[in-house]
């Protein structure tokens, strides 16, 4: 039964051609901007989620502050505010899973002939885990190497790859300003932070061997900046008001006196930029709907006029012993056959403007599975519930009133 | 003695209209046996359509009973009746009313769609019967490539397709020439001569002479039923 019904519905469609293909267009531009919406949306989502894996997770910053020396302002982590001493106790806090101190600044190593200008990050080992980094070869320094000041360094791939090329850099010794630091391994890769820097172009020393042999800290035990890690995302803003009320007190300010510290959030900015494509989405998905529905509308449209157009011939298919349920169903195939080309066409177009999108501006998109489901679930929801009525109205004509028209 | 095919008792059908209800159809009883040709006769508005739709089950009477090969269709639901218009009944029209977008073959094949024989069957029976209406060379071509007489053969190869008991055939040479007339009528005898019962609505006398009855119809009421005297 199905199969002639296919045939005849083909043939129908077939039949005009133009009508057909005006009527798909409301399909076509809903379901590629369903398409393209999903891509988008999906990748900025796997966008931020690359990006927080990279970063860390539920990481604040606490940056030291501002002073102002004869008018002019340092900004921030400008001043010597913090302290090893701080990480230390924000260590104690409840919810706090890492802390880690860092002092960091561009310095030029130097490997025989080579050199190469890389960040120079100073910290402890809890730096590596609350950014959930891994050392892919050698192995990381460990807290005795903080207390005694050992030199010691692990490289990022990119400083590693122009500083040693090919060789195996564990074991190998480098200079930073002068001092040399034996290499004991080499880290994870992790691609690019939120603006676009390369996170592998490092090297991490201990802290202490960093203010030592190669910041020159006046202030010795002082950091420019304090990573926290909290628990876990539900625990950030308690984390966020128990390191500020920790500091203040630390750092003896009376009520009504500024901070001497700044603290970011490090995934809010992550996310925030998930919510602006979260809004493009959204929008994409209101033209979505709407072109849907006008597309749904408009199928109803032709479908009604197909109905009165072939009111003899349903007559004559009811003459020689078509029931209304095989109308019905003649009718409604046929809508939901438009509604499916619009839907394989929507989707085409839908997934060479998500490639198209991808290759001009660079942003990330996904394409999954499911982007196509959504879309045929969509077409076929559309063909029956717009295509009902038609097909109902032509079922429940009268044979005879049918077989006379003209 | 020769079977049953229609009995027709205490028919009546009226219509609701704007001036009040008006009664197409009063008290027709009718008898065909298996194998009899009918003519029916009568002018326009004289209730010969509305007992053709009656008889073809496109239609439920209002009042009496009608026994087609022994069932009473007259309550029957819609779908029950498309059955009984696809298995028992065969159509033949006066405007031929093939789809135009089939082939002939198609066309032909059409009914057996809706009796749910599968595809091949449904090409070889449909190839069958182009052949024995003298077509089958046409068979992919689209009806509006062959003449009207030919697209009335075609009609009629398709109301013969599900082997049915009964051919109502309503003015099927009314669109047609007077020599193409008479191969459509020298078609129906040779089919009535197989055993086909075929019960034929034209107004006509020389159509209807090629039939072995002859009833008339006036006002709703079926006035005469008498053999026809001299067979052309």
């Amino acid at each position: 039964m199905i199969r002639p019904m296919l045939g005849e519905a083909w043939l129908a469609m077939g039949a005009n051609r133009l009508r057909t293909a005006l009527t798909m267009l409301g399909m076509v531009i809903g379901v590629a901007a369903v398409v393209i919406m999903l891509a988008i949306g999906q990748g900025a989502q796997y966008a931020v989620q690359q990006t927080i894996a990279t970063m860390g997770s539920n990481l604040y910053i606490v940056l030291s502050g501002s002073f102002t020396t004869s008018g002019v302002r340092s900004g921030a982590a400008g001043g010597p505010t913090l302290s090893v001493a701080d990480a230390e106790a924000m260590a104690e806090l409840d919810g706090v899973a890492h802390t880690a101190p860092v002092h960091f600044g561009t310095r030029q190593l130097v490997y025989g002939a080579q050199n190469w200008n890389a960040s120079v990050i100073g910290t402890t080992p809890a730096y590596l885990d609350a950014r959930a980094w891994t050392v892919a070869r050698g192995g990381a320094f460990g807290d005795s190497d903080v207390r005694s000041a050992t030199r010691v360094a692990l490289l990022g791939q990119t400083t590693a790859q122009n500083l040693f090329g090919e060789e195996d850099p564990v074991g190998k010794t480098l200079r930073i300003q002068q001092s040399p630091f034996i290499v004991v391994g080499v880290l994870a890769p992790k691609g690019q932070n939120l603006d676009g820097r390369d996170q592998d172009d490092t090297v991490i020393v201990p802290l202490s061997t960093a203010q030592r042999q190669v910041f020159g800290t006046p202030f010795v035990g002082s950091v420019r900046m304090i990573m926290v890690q909290a628990d876990s995302a539900e625990a950030m803003p308690r984390v966020a008001d128990r390191v500020e009320s920790l500091l203040r007190q630390r750092h003896r300010l009376r009520e009504g006196q500024p901070n001497d510290f700044f603290m970011r959030n490090l995934s809010a900015a992550a996310e925030s930029e998930a919510a602006t494509t979260r809004t493009m989405s959204i929008l994409l998905g209101a033209i979505a709907s709407i072109s849907l529905l006008v597309g749904g509308i408009g199928i109803m449209n032709i479908m009604l006029v197909s109905v009165t157009e072939r009111t003899r011939e349903i007559g004559i298919r009811m003459a020689i012993g078509a029931r209304q349920k095989d109308i019905l169903s003649q009718f409604l195939l046929e809508s939901v056959m438009i509604s499916f080309a619009g839907c394989l066409l929507g989707l085409l177009i839908g997934l060479a403007v998500a490639l198209g999108i991808n290759a001009i501006t660079g942003m990330v998109i996904v394409i999954s599975g499911s982007a196509a489901l959504i879309a045929f679930g969509v077409a076929a929801t559309v063909g029956i519930f717009f295509g009902w009525y038609p097909a109902r109205k032509a079922a429940r004509l009268d044979p005879i009133e049918a077989l006379r028209y003209q | 003695m020769a079977s049953e095919v229609i009995r027709v008792c205490g028919l009546g059908k009226s219509y609701v209209t704007a001036a009040g209800p008006f009664a197409a159809l009063r008290e027709v009883n009718l008898r065909v046996e298996a194998g009899d040709y009918l003519a029916i006769m009568g002018p326009s508005g004289s209730g010969k359509s509305t007992f053709m739709n009656l008889l073809g089950c496109l239609d439920t009477p209002t009042v009496g009973d009608y026994i087609l090969v022994g069932d009473n269709v007259a309550h029957l639901d819609p779908d029950a009746l498309a059955r009984l218009r696809n298995r028992v009944l065969g159509f033949v029209f006066q405007g031929f009313n093939l789809l135009p977008r089939m082939s002939l073959r198609d066309n032909v094949a059409l009914p057996l769609v809706y009796a749910g024989v599968d595809q091949d069957e449904r090409r070889q029976r449909a190839l069958q019967l182009l052949d024995k209406v003298g077509l089958a060379r046409f068979a992919d071509s689209l009806p509006s490539r062959i003449s009207g007489g030919q697209q009335q053969r075609v009609a009629i190869a398709r109301a013969l397709i599900n082997r049915p008991q009964l051919i109502l055939a309503d003015e099927p040479t009314g669109n047609l020439d007077s020599q193409t007339s008479e191969e459509i009528m020298r078609l129906f005898g040779e089919l009535n001569a197989e055993g086909i019962t075929i019960v034929l609505v034209t107004h006509e006398a020389d159509i209807a002479a090629h039939a072995r009855r002859q009833v008339r119809f006036l006002d709703g009421h079926l006035i005469s039923d008498q053999l026809t005297a001299a067979r052309a």
